[in-house]
């Protein structure tokens, strides 16, 4: 259920949606945090929901001590308006009897809120790779019909990859059996695509091979990849300096070392 | 996950599993779903006073909830609050999960999260929460129980348990600075603060996350004291922090009592039992 935070609800009518898929090395979510931090991303409301482990925190983008001091919820929207903008961060885990009920409600928020297209950030796991997809980049797409309809030429352009499909069992030659579409690792991006697929949503997913681990690089790919497509940020070249790495970043591998031991 | 020290830290994996194709789903599979869920409902119990009143639309008229979690923070409520004798039980919330046990612990479950009212001062309610909430069932426990409070004129007071181990710092902690507090509030809390405001990266989690999540976004005043302590079990350094986090206000100093030595010699016990390992 979106909840805006003013009193005034956004309109989000014609906006392009970004948003994370919690997957595999989180790295959707951290290039979601790159974009909010250095667009200087407005919040407009946040989406409340029992599908998420609940987590609180204060301001995950804090630039100075002034603005530190504001609780920040799981799973929140923000927007800049002058580039129509729509971003849907989520910061916690999907429970996972509740992922299909949560994609759903992701999907008739989409819906009901008239944005013109949206985009999945996602990743997959680099260990179950079949040969093809070994080869060459790890980035890789998937367009819902109705979004290639409009932006066919775009991607032609950009000469990306499309996910391949695998077949069911591989080494096997079954005419019986089409090869299908596997994101493992991928949470809910491809449930999420499926229903997009069927309900006629114009959504993409740009997703990334990975493992876990340190995943701050994959996410500077990730969002230079999307940046691409959006020109989000001008200057292609040198972007991996000019997105703004958010104060939530630090100590992600544990706090400060005993001064003792040296 | 072992870092470049040899520290071992509990990291659990955050890649996800991949979803079950829904198309395998029969109906045998939906009951059991549906069975379980049920089974993991959670019930309020209400007096019967309260219940009446909450049949007739009525919802509990109250300015000030305190909600302790944890053993400390319940431990401090305990000893400082409800030894005065001046509170009358009103209801519980009764749940069940994969920590729970068997039905043989009925009466354990009863009191493990129980809800007070002041006898002079209806309008302040407490809550001592002592039982493990599983995370799929924080939403509905919130929600439950804020629909049974009025919303008006509300401040939400969260006292929480925490271990030091969870605290991320750039400077390192030297043992003597433990226990401490630390806060987190709404937008629409205006009151005094006793303490620093929880830093990032750190977070809140558990059932004071839900409930700040709750009162975030239908406008309710709430803050949570966070108190960090290296103490595994109740003791009585950890529960005097957060006589700090009450008495500075002022608001709540009429309700204090001193701590009977009857209920602390009670908190400390069990301490003791738990760490006598080698006798």
């Amino acid at each position: 259920m979106f909840i805006p935070s003013d009193n005034s609800p956004p309109s989000f009518k014609d906006f392009t949606l970004v948003m994370p898929a919690v997957a595999v090395g989180n790295v959707g979510q951290l290039a979601v945090d790159l974009i909010v931090s250095t667009l200087n991303m407005k919040r407009v409301g946040y989406i409340h929901t029992d599908c998420l482990i609940p987590m609180a925190g204060n301001n995950p983008y804090a630039t100075c001590k002034e603005d530190a001091k504001a609780l920040h919820t799981p799973a929140e929207v923000y927007t800049a308006p002058e580039l129509k903008l729509a971003v849907f961060q989520i910061r916690a885990p999907i429970i996972q009897a509740k992922s299909k009920k949560f994609r759903q409600m992701v999907v008739s928020w989409i819906k009901a809120s008239k944005f013109s297209r949206t985009i999945i950030l996602s990743s997959s796991h680099a260990y179950q790779r079949d040969d093809r997809q070994l080869e060459g980049t790890t980035l890789r797409f998937l367009v819902t019909p109705s979004l290639l309809k409009t932006s066919a030429d775009a991607l032609k352009e950009l000469g990306w990859k499309e996910m391949e499909r695998v077949s069911a069992f591989p080494g096997l030659t079954d005419a019986n059996t089409e090869p299908r579409l596997c994101i493992p690792g991928g949470g809910i991006t491809k449930g999420l695509y499926q229903d997009s697929c069927l309900e006629g949503l114009s959504l993409a997913v740009l997703l990334l091979f990975c493992s876990e681990g340190d995943n701050i690089p994959d996410a500077f790919t990730l969002v230079n990849h999307l940046n691409d497509w959006l020109h989000l940020l001008d200057n292609p070249g040198q972007e991996s300096s000019k997105w703004k790495i958010p104060t939530s970043w630090s100590l992600l591998f544990g706090s400060g070392i005993p001064p003792a031991l040296f | 996950m072992a870092t470049f020290f040899g520290e071992v830290l509990s990291a659990y994996s955050r890649a996800v599993e991949e979803e079950e194709d829904d198309l395998d789903e029969n109906e045998e599979d939906e009951q059991i779903r549906e069975e379980l869920a049920r089974k993991r409902e959670v019930h309020l119990h209400w007096s019967s006073e309260v219940s009446e009143s909450l049949k007739t639309g009525n919802k509990l008229q109250c300015t000030d909830f305190i909600l302790a979690v944890g053993d400390n923070a319940a431990g401090f409520l305990s000893v400082y609050f409800l030894s005065s004798e001046k509170w009358d039980e009103v209801g519980h919330a009764s749940l069940w999960n994969e920590r729970s046990r068997s039905v043989t612990g009925q009466s354990s479950e009863e009191s493990a999260c129980v809800f007070y009212r002041h006898k002079d001062n209806p309008s302040v309610l407490i809550c001592l929460v002592l039982q493990y909430i599983a995370e799929d069932q924080l939403f509905q426990w919130t929600t439950k129980v804020f629909d049974c409070l009025q919303h008006r004129e509300l401040t939400l007071t969260v006292l929480s348990d925490s271990s030091v181990a969870e605290y991320k710092t750039a400077d390192y902690l030297c043992s003597s600075s433990a226990p401490f507090l630390r806060s987190l509030h709404t937008s629409t809390f205006s009151g005094q603060l006793v303490c620093q405001s929880l830093e990032q990266p750190n977070i809140v989690t558990g059932l004071p996350a839900a409930v700040l999540n709750h009162c975030q976004v239908h406008q309710i005043a709430a803050v949570v004291y966070q108190c960090y302590s290296d103490v595994i079990g109740p003791d009585t350094v950890t529960m005097e922090t957060y006589q700090r986090a009450l008495t500075k206000t002022g608001k709540f100093v009429q309700l204090f009592s001193s701590p009977s030595t009857d209920v602390l010699r009670k908190f400390i016990k069990t301490t003791d039992i738990q760490s006598n390992l080698y006798i």
